[in-house]
């Protein structure tokens, strides 16, 4: 399988992505911003970082990049995109997923390993999760609070578009455990399609004991398992 | 040919001499080597430099004595950075760095833009950054000016790792008045390479074209080099336009278009333009390769219109390579930058004639013989003589010294020095950088060292940043050693072997005796550690003048430490892992007290001789150490430093307070020694490990006759800290601990000042 990891100029969590698509065991492809082409991926990844330094607002200018008509279309047909940390702030600016990612509450960039609650273990992103089960996955991002007006959230709520919830250690969400304010504890979401998903964690860095989380592997798996399927 | 002034440059007077900071022997030595009177361009050049901060005028004669090589050193002194080889065909380039002056009177952008120099020194040797430490130090967190640089100097570091995608893993934070307006702030960068990437600074090839690439050339920090060169006063403020303004952005780019254009063959040496902008740049590669270059500010790309040529040769714009090409491959490094859209303009060539040469199209601005511009400048040897400050107060008795009522609780005490900024957790600060990114960070801020893996090897990278400048002060040569080998304890305990330093050396005015004389012993001390130790010293930096109306700071000579992990396994962490594993004490207390966190925070007091250090005895101490990592029988290592033992042990059980364990510690065995001391001092070569098999602890410890002792037992998350000291027994709970270890910097920090006094037992 090709999972196409889109570079922007300042992504930085590009490289991190291609390792982790080859060690689920897909074949990753690095796509260039300025292209056209897709290159047969067959799912593709915007990745974290700061596109374009994060001048103007964080993801502003990358969904203007040449690229992003070709992600755009291969949304459009309904096929799956993974939008993480400032991946997730250019899908929203992109209007591939609905609501803003604004400055934390703390006015401070939040680096840390974050429990997190799976809201929603039906997607093609999620089924290898329990539904209620909590995650260790590290959080690492200046502009991460989940904003959205009224009637947004709650068809998000309603639709089970809620997918991931920042918890404490005990899986009760609370104010504390919620590294930059985001409304409803939300950490990511998916479309109303259910086909892209936008989350600030990262799950690329959870997937080695070594570095402290293994929780991220499930995420790639249920995706290659669904998608082959 | 030969300079000639620019028509409306100012006429050199004796006060412009002296405004570029050029003493009047200098002055004469500049003219001597011209044979006439220099244009104003090249008044600007030479006072850039030679400033303190490019030329190491007083310091170098004393750096030549440092140990430097080691069959691992690929690259010593004297590069943008220090390499040294990890095996498996993979290569560690290294450096630390100050910005100490422009983070006084700006501390974001100052902050912000010493973080972009010392990546940049890493990736112009050919290594991707993989890592960024930081070495602060600031005054007392009471003062809101300080929380303001504490404040601006943390996010300036954040906002530039962060956004550059390179981890910020680890360092150290110190608060002392000592440092109340002079803030110290050393910034480490570590990145991975092949050996056979490596790529040197040295301009090559007559006929071969220079080219500027990266960003365009400003008006901003001009002079910066001779600002950090020169005591901070209450005018430093006027001299903010000095500060160069950092953009990450940029940076990124040019690090991918700078990896790239190594890797492409089509260039022969890529140097940074930092401190004295293309001046330095050029010059150096220049006297490096021993050939004569020829430059043209006209065809440099600017920023703005009506730049003279002295601005665009002093320019500290930020985020710029200087790069020699290969004849004839302009077109192919251009299309590289063009990818990442960033500018190159050739800007001007290596030529045979010995000259350095600086045109405004046809006119010759600046013309200096040879490569005497770099060579000729002047080194000093100035007088050293002992302060009788520190002579005092390394006299004086500690030990009379009468403890306070409340101290008959050590716990009280204990809570007291965990509540110590110093001692505290700085989470606060690391939580705003970026530690997990490149998805390599085995072990993050907050332990002992750092250890990232290599990806491409088994192997990881153990880092760490030392120095106890108040231990320096009281005395030099000793306070030298100790900062080595501190950082070395602290790499074997997180499974490294410790293989090389760069060391930032943080002190006054060298004009004065007394900074002078702790310079020179402060680096003998240093060398005999490096010597037993076996880490050579692969490079750094020296910042002098750090001094304000209020003194100079303490002498700090920062050593960053690179240690190799050869497996995954042998990275150890600082925290209790099971409970009923044995805790064993690795070396010997003792009756030291001096220089102590302790008599500071407790007393107020900086006096005392600080602890012995006895080089082989470290050594020593870290093989055994490591033999008993490497045989699998340690879970975990945490050395003792600032606090003592009982602040060693408390850090054991609470560093991770969503996993805090309890303990169990009978130290009866020491009763004869005075409790304070027992409790409280800084004796060195000592580490407290936990382990489920004792036995081989102590034989790895027998076997390099390193002093062994179980002390006690790992308990669990709902035991508290026992301490049975013979005369009694104290029981503190986890709570108290952690909220005194934990909270501190975080309430001083919401609140804007310190707790009342020492938090209540929970």
């Amino acid at each position: 399988m090709r999972i196409g990891v889109v570079t922007f100029p300042g992504s930085n969590c590009d490289e991190d992505t291609v390792l982790a698509v080859a060690k689920v065991g897909a074949t990753p492809v690095r796509l260039w911003h300025k292209a056209h082409d897709l290159e047969g991926s067959e799912i593709i990844v915007l990745p974290g970082g700061f596109s374009y330094g994060d001048y103007l607002r964080s993801g502003a200018i990358a969904r203007f990049s040449p690229i992003m008509q070709e992600v755009m279309a291969h949304a459009n047909a309904g096929r799956p995109v993974i939008a993480i940390c400032n991946g997730f702030q250019i899908a929203c600016e992109a209007g591939l997923l609905p609501g803003a990612l604004l400055r934390n509450d703390s006015l401070k960039f939040v680096s840390d390993m974050v429990p997190l609650r799976v809201e929603n273990a039906d997607t093609m992103f999620t089924h290898k999760y329990a539904k209620g089960q909590v995650l260790r996955i590290p959080v690492a991002h200046g502009d991460g609070r989940f904003t959205a007006d009224a009637d947004v959230l709650a068809r998000l709520e309603g639709e089970g578009q809620v997918v991931f919830r920042y918890v404490n250690a005990g899986g009760t969400a609370d104010a504390q455990s919620n590294p930059n304010g985001s409304m409803h504890d939300i950490a990511g979401i998916v479309s109303a399609q259910g086909h892209v998903i936008g989350m600030m964690p990262h799950p690329e860095r959870a997937l080695d004991r070594m570095l402290g989380s293994t929780d991220g592997l499930p995420f790639f798996e249920s995706l290659l398992a669904r998608v082959a399927a | 040919m030969s300079a000639t002034p620019r028509p409306g440059d100012p006429v050199i007077t004796a006060a412009l001499v002296a405004e570029h900071g050029l003493t009047t022997d200098e002055y004469d030595r500049l003219v001597a080597m011209l044979g006439r009177t220099p244009t104003f361009t090249e008044l600007g050049v030479v006072s850039a430099l030679w400033s303190e901060h490019c030329s190491y005028k007083h310091s170098r004669p004393l750096l030549k004595t440092l140990p430097t090589k080691a069959p691992w050193v690929l690259q010593g002194p004297g590069e943008n950075a220090g390499v040294i080889s990890v095996g498996d065909g993979l290569a560690v380039a290294f450096k630390i760095e100050s910005h100490n002056h422009p983070s006084a009177v700006e501390p974001y952008q100052g902050a912000a833009t010493g973080v972009g120099g010392i990546l940049r020194d890493v990736f112009t040797m050919g290594a991707r950054p993989i890592a960024l430490l930081n070495s602060l130090r600031f005054g007392s967190l009471e003062s809101a000016r300080v929380r303001y640089l504490f404040a601006g100097v943390v996010k300036g570091i954040g906002d530039y790792g962060n956004c550059m995608g390179v981890p910020t893993v680890g360092g150290e934070i110190v608060f002392d008045p000592a440092y109340e307006t002079n803030p110290l702030v050393n910034a480490m960068c570590v990145g991975l390479m092949r050996e056979e990437e490596l790529i040197l600074a040295v301009a090559e090839g007559i006929g071969n074209p220079i080219i500027a690439v990266g960003a365009r050339t400003g008006r901003d920090g001009i002079h910066g080099a001779s600002f950090a060169s020169e005591d901070l006063s209450h005018e430093s403020d006027a001299k903010r336009p000095r500060v160069q303004v950092g953009d990450p952005f940029t940076e990124k780019l040019l690090l991918e278009a700078s990896l790239e254009l190594i890797r492409s063959g089509h260039i022969v040496a890529i140097q940074d333009m930092g401190a004295a902008g293309l001046t330095s740049s050029s010059a150096e590669m220049a006297a490096r390769g021993d050939v004569g270059v020829t430059i043209d500010v006209t065809k440099m790309p600017l920023r703005e219109p009506g730049m003279t040529p002295y601005e665009i040769l002093l320019s500290e714009s930020q985020e710029r390579m200087l790069v020699v090409a290969l004849k004839g491959h302009e077109g192919e490094v251009k299309q590289i930058l063009a990818k990442w859209d960033l500018a190159a303009e050739v800007i001007g060539e290596v030529i045979a004639e010995p000259v350095y040469r600086v045109t405004e199209g046809d006119r010759v601005v600046a013309e200096f013989p040879g490569s005497r511009l770099v060579t000729d400048c002047p080194q000093y040897h100035p007088a050293a003589a002992e302060s009788p400050d520190a002579v005092a107060r390394r006299a004086r008795d500690v030990h009379a010294i009468a403890e306070k009522p409340e101290e008959r609780d050590p716990l009280w005490t204990l809570r007291t020095l965990l509540a110590a900024p110093t001692i505290a957790s700085k989470r606060w600060a690391y939580r705003q950088y970026d530690s997990t990114v490149r998805a390599s960070t085995m072990q993050g801020p907050g332990g002992d060292a750092a250890v990232v893996r290599l990806p491409g090897s088994n192997k990881s990278v153990a880092l760490a940043t030392d120095c106890n400048g108040r231990y320096v002060y009281l005395e030099p040569r000793v306070g030298g050693r100790i900062a080595v080998a501190e950082a070395a304890r602290n790499v074997a305990c997180s499974g490294g072997r410790p293989r090389a330093i760069t060391n930032c050396l943080n002190f006054g005015n060298p004009k004065r005796p007394e900074v002078f004389f702790q310079f020179r012993e402060a680096l003998a001390g240093m060398s005999e550690a490096c010597i037993a130790l076996e880490t050579p010293v692969t490079g750094g930096n020296v910042s002098l003048y750090n001094e304000s109306p209020n003194g100079a700071v303490y002498p700090t000579p920062t050593i960053g430490m690179v240690g190799i992990v050869d497996e995954p396994s042998h990275a150890t962490p600082t925290a209790f892992q099971h409970a009923g594993d044995a805790i064993m004490l690795l070396g010997e207390n003792t009756n030291e007290l001096g220089g102590s966190e302790y008599l500071l925070t407790v007393h107020g007091v900086v006096a005392g001789a600080p602890p012995a250090c006895d080089v082989a005895c470290e050594r020593a101490l870290i093989d055994a150490l490591l033999d008993a990592i490497q045989a699998g029988a340690v879970r975990s290592a945490h050395d003792c430093a600032d606090g003592g033992l009982a602040v060693t042990i408390a850090e054991c059980c609470i560093v991770n307070r969503e996993q805090m364990l309890g303990a169990t510690v009978d130290l009866a065995a020491w009763s004869a020694l005075p409790r304070r001391a027992l409790l409280f001092g800084e004796a060195q070569g000592r580490v407290v490990v936990s382990t489920a098999d004792p036995a081989r602890v102590l034989a790895a410890a027998q076997a390099h006759g390193v002093p062994a002792r179980r002390i006690g037992t790992v308990g669990s998350a709902v035991d508290p800290l026992t301490f049975n000291l013979g005369e009694g027994r104290h029981v503190a709970p986890l709570d108290g601990l952690a909220a005194a270890f934990h909270d501190t910097i975080p309430s001083i920090m919401s609140a804007g000042a310190l707790p009342a006094a020492a938090p209540e037992q929970a």
